[in-house]
């Protein structure tokens, strides 16, 4: 059954990507839409509120200014919520904040929710108001998915212009991603998840007296105003320690599949906006077609390891896959399922503990972070976290017939090949630096608390791929609320965001101001199935040269020492 | 444009002045500001007002309620030790179905402590060994693996349907129940997959054990009116 199940989402996934990637062409592009007569008069408003002029164009120097100018006051106002949250009326209790809400913590929240990395050093049932569930969480997690879809649309524009100084207006795109698409969907997402059993309330914890007469306390809270929205902007942060493990967060399968398809649809769909703003739809197709292939890798490797008896159980004569950390309602195969979609997507939203995976089932996940989410991506974040490894390619086949490089017509020169090559590097450098860091420090070492050995350096190595990458997932059995990971996963979380964007502007920015060459006999075409391989390989052998070392220290000899 | 115009092929954009990007600084403080308004408190509100009353009891936890008072929710497990009751999976959420401190062990496949336990945890071990005591299985009978394991949540208000037969005998036994009246109300309780292929069928703890005592109680009613006549 789990297969039909990932053959249904992908199909959906698939098959939604050309009406939404229309839709959000028209977006990008502001056309008309038939969302206009509602919107456009909001639209219009916001713009005279903010005091931006939606006809002037921003070069892509100030449009990165732009949206770093954004994060940067969001981080500030969340990080002065979170500061002040005890002064803020409503529940939950006093007696329920158990945990401390302290300058390290507040700061790494900040910076973690204003990067979609939604990165919880915390469990929110324990350390936060409604009111800064709301008012801070379900802002940003509005906020970073919308700032993200802006910067793929410039990207986008980018490759698709010419001669052209400029590539759109951040203020511009930050509205209209918010208006025509992250508010409607998330509206109508909700209440699904309402529907389905998701509390939205404002009441305090609920005392229950339960059928053998103990006392439960039950967390609440407006739950269903978070969690449609962490799946749909890529965010992931979950409003319970546990995620969307906790049956109130993501109470049915239906939800959970929901879900998936939130994180996935827009991204995917982004491929096919790229191919048709940039007048190539088939080469938007074919990225599609490469992400669903190593889609289909990790599932598989996934799968295979989850369902399989645990050997490490062997003679206790159980029944059935690797069930620990995970939900019955659920089973094996939609924890795989999400796993492997949030792992892909810079979305952290996990339904199942990754800690607890066999080495395979946890190799799966990681390395889909580590390959620097190309496979669908984060919301906007996707679109250059495929083309850029494309690029690569693009190099290595120009390099193997000898030619200049060339990608849309576009020559690749080597003032781009350097922002290229800095931005295929830029991933690997954080992630292994600061894991080094951490397995030589004491109190790197000291967050190792559940489990040692290959398995307590795979938890560090996941927490900075998953913080790099904007994901936000964790190895929950890493403890990780001190100064030390506070600031570590801040500085990956800022490269990962900042760092990843500012390259892929300056790329675009350059790609504008570039004529597009007519096709000839010596050009690459960008639409073949060799070109594809070329992609696929190039994204694989590139990660592999990168981490197959820091892998083989984790999940691979784990995997190798297991008991047969 | 005429050829000449043309800028040259590794023409960029000039970098921004500063001017340019002090004019950034206002639209930011005040998108920052009038977007947290508009996604942190319109939408929000506007959830709430329309939510509340089209799906009171789900947004309001889906509590179920006995005689006036919260027994529990429908969504969220709860501990049952007596041989009366279907019981839950064991569970890592505190000190067991901690409503407050949703969770699961972390601890890794190859971890000793998850399969034989230390001094304070029972290891999976353990609780197969505790668990054919109590049902009264042979020491080699096969069990169903959600019967020893912990969920992610520390909350999972589900076991599996093989996990529910295996407690058909003892909880029949402890009520004087047939087991054959016991199975029919766990199969009755059985939730199939949604739409046919979501996730795993399953069998919902505090419903069956609610529907347990119902039956009890409509029994022992039956008994005292059938010795009044």
């Amino acid at each position: 059954m789990r297969w039909v199940e990932y053959i249904v989402f992908l199909v959906i996934v698939v098959g939604l990507a050309r009406p939404v990637g229309l839709y959000l062409a028209r977006v990008c592009q502001r056309r008309r839409t038939f969302l206009d007569p509602l919107l456009r008069p909001i639209e219009s408003l916001l713009y005279r509120l903010l005091g931006v002029c939606p006809e002037q164009e921003m070069s892509a120097g100030v449009y990165l200014a732009s949206f770093l100018l954004l994060g940067a006051g969001c981080a500030l106002l969340l990080f002065l919520l979170l500061m002040f949250q005890r002064w803020l009326p409503g529940g939950p209790a006093d007696a329920h904040l158990t945990t401390p809400m302290t300058a390290d913590l507040a700061a790494n929240t900040a910076v973690s929710f204003t990067t979609t990395t939604t990165w919880q050093a915390y469990a929110g049932e324990s350390t936060l108001r409604y009111l800064t569930q709301v008012i801070g969480l379900v802002a940003q997690n509005f906020l970073a998915g919308a700032a993200g879809l802006a910067v793929g649309f410039a990207f986008i524009r980018g490759l698709a212009r010419e001669r052209s100084a400029t590539i759109g207006n951040f203020w511009v795109d930050l509205t209209r991603s918010l208006l025509w698409v992250l508010l409607p969907l998330a509206f109508i997402g909700s209440l699904v998840l309402i529907w389905q059993g998701v509390p939205l309330n404002m009441a305090p914890y609920t005392v229950v007296h339960t059928l053998e007469g103990r006392t439960q306390i039950i967390a609440q809270g407006p739950v269903a105003a978070l969690e449609f929205i962490k799946n749909l902007g890529t965010n992931g942060g979950g409003f319970f320690n546990a995620n969307g493990a906790h049956p109130y967060a993501n109470p049915t399968p239906f939800t959970n599949f929901l879900g998936m398809l939130a994180i996935a649809v827009l991204p995917a769909s982004l491929m096919i906006t790229f191919g048709h703003v940039a007048r190539r739809p088939r080469a938007g197709w074919l990225l599609l077609m490469v992400m669903v292939a190593l889609f289909i890798v990790g599932l598989v490797v996934c799968d295979r390891a989850e369902t399989a008896p645990p050997p490490q159980l062997a003679g206790l004569h159980l029944e059935g896959g690797n069930m620990e950390g995970k939900e019955v309602r659920f089973g094996v195969g939609e924890s795989v399922l999400t796993a492997v979609v949030t792992a892909n997507t810079s979305t952290g939203s996990y339904n199942s503990m990754h800690d607890s995976y066999q080495p395979l089932g946890v190799l799966a996940p990681l390395a889909c972070m580590l390959l620097g989410e190309v496979v669908f991506g984060g919301l906007g974040t996707g679109v250059y976290s495929i083309i850029i490894p494309a690029l690569v390619g693009v190099f290595l086949g120009g390099l193997m017939i000898g030619r200049t490089p060339e990608y849309l017509g576009k020559k690749i020169t080597s003032a781009e090949t350097r922002w290229i090559a800095l931005y295929a590097l830029l991933t690997p450098m954080v992630v292994l630096v600061l894991t080094s860091v951490t397995v030589v420090t004491k109190a790197g070492r000291a967050g190792l608390v559940t489990n040692s050995g290959p398995r307590g350096f795979t938890e560090i190595l996941f927490a900075y791929a998953s913080c790099m990458a904007n994901n936000g997932q964790t190895m929950a059995g890493l403890s990780v609320n001190s100064v030390f990971y506070n600031a570590t996963t801040v500085i990956a979380m800022l490269a990962g965001r900042y760092g990843l964007a500012a390259l892929a502007l300056a790329l675009a920015g350059r790609f504008a101001a570039r004529r597009r060459l007519p096709f000839t006999a010596g050009t690459i075409p960008d639409d073949t199935l060799t070109f594809g391989a070329l992609v696929f390989g190039t994204i694989l052998v590139g990660a592999a040269l990168c981490f197959l070392p820091a892998l083989a220290l984790g999940p691979i000899v784990e995997f190798l020492r297991r008991p047969w | 444009m005429s050829e000449s115009d043309e800028p040259p092929e590794t023409w960029a954009a000039p970098p921004p002045s500063q001017a340019q990007l002090r004019e950034q600084i206002r639209p930011a403080i005040l998108s920052v500001l009038v977007l947290t308004v508009l996604t942190g408190c319109v939408f929000p509100l506007l959830l709430l007002a329309i939510a509340w009353p089209l799906f009171p009891r789900q947004a309001g936890g889906s509590l179920v309620r006995r005689g006036g008072a919260v027994i529990g929710s429908e969504l969220i497990g709860q501990e049952f030790t007596r041989p009366e009751y279907f019981q839950s999976r064991p569970s890592a959420a505190g000190s067991g179905y901690d409503g407050t401190a949703s969770g699961g062990t972390n601890l890794g496949p190859n971890n000793p402590k998850l399969v034989n336990g230390s001094s304070d945890f029972a290891g999976v071990r353990q609780l197969a060994e505790a668990y054919r005591q109590r049902n009264g299985l042979a020491f080699d009978a096969a069990i169903p693996v959600d019967a020893v394991t912990r969920s992610a949540s520390g909350l999972d208000p589900h076991i599996s349907l093989a996990n529910a037969l295996l407690q058909v005998r003892r909880v029949a036994r402890a009520r004087g129940l047939g087991e054959e009246v016991v199975r029919r109300l766990v199969t009755d309780h059985l939730e199939r997959r949604q739409l046919g292929f979501l996730g795993n069928p399953r069998v919902s703890v505090l419903e069956l054990n609610l529907a347990l005592d119902q039956m009890e109680k409509k029994k022992s009613e039956v008994r005292s009116r059938n010795s009044e006549d």
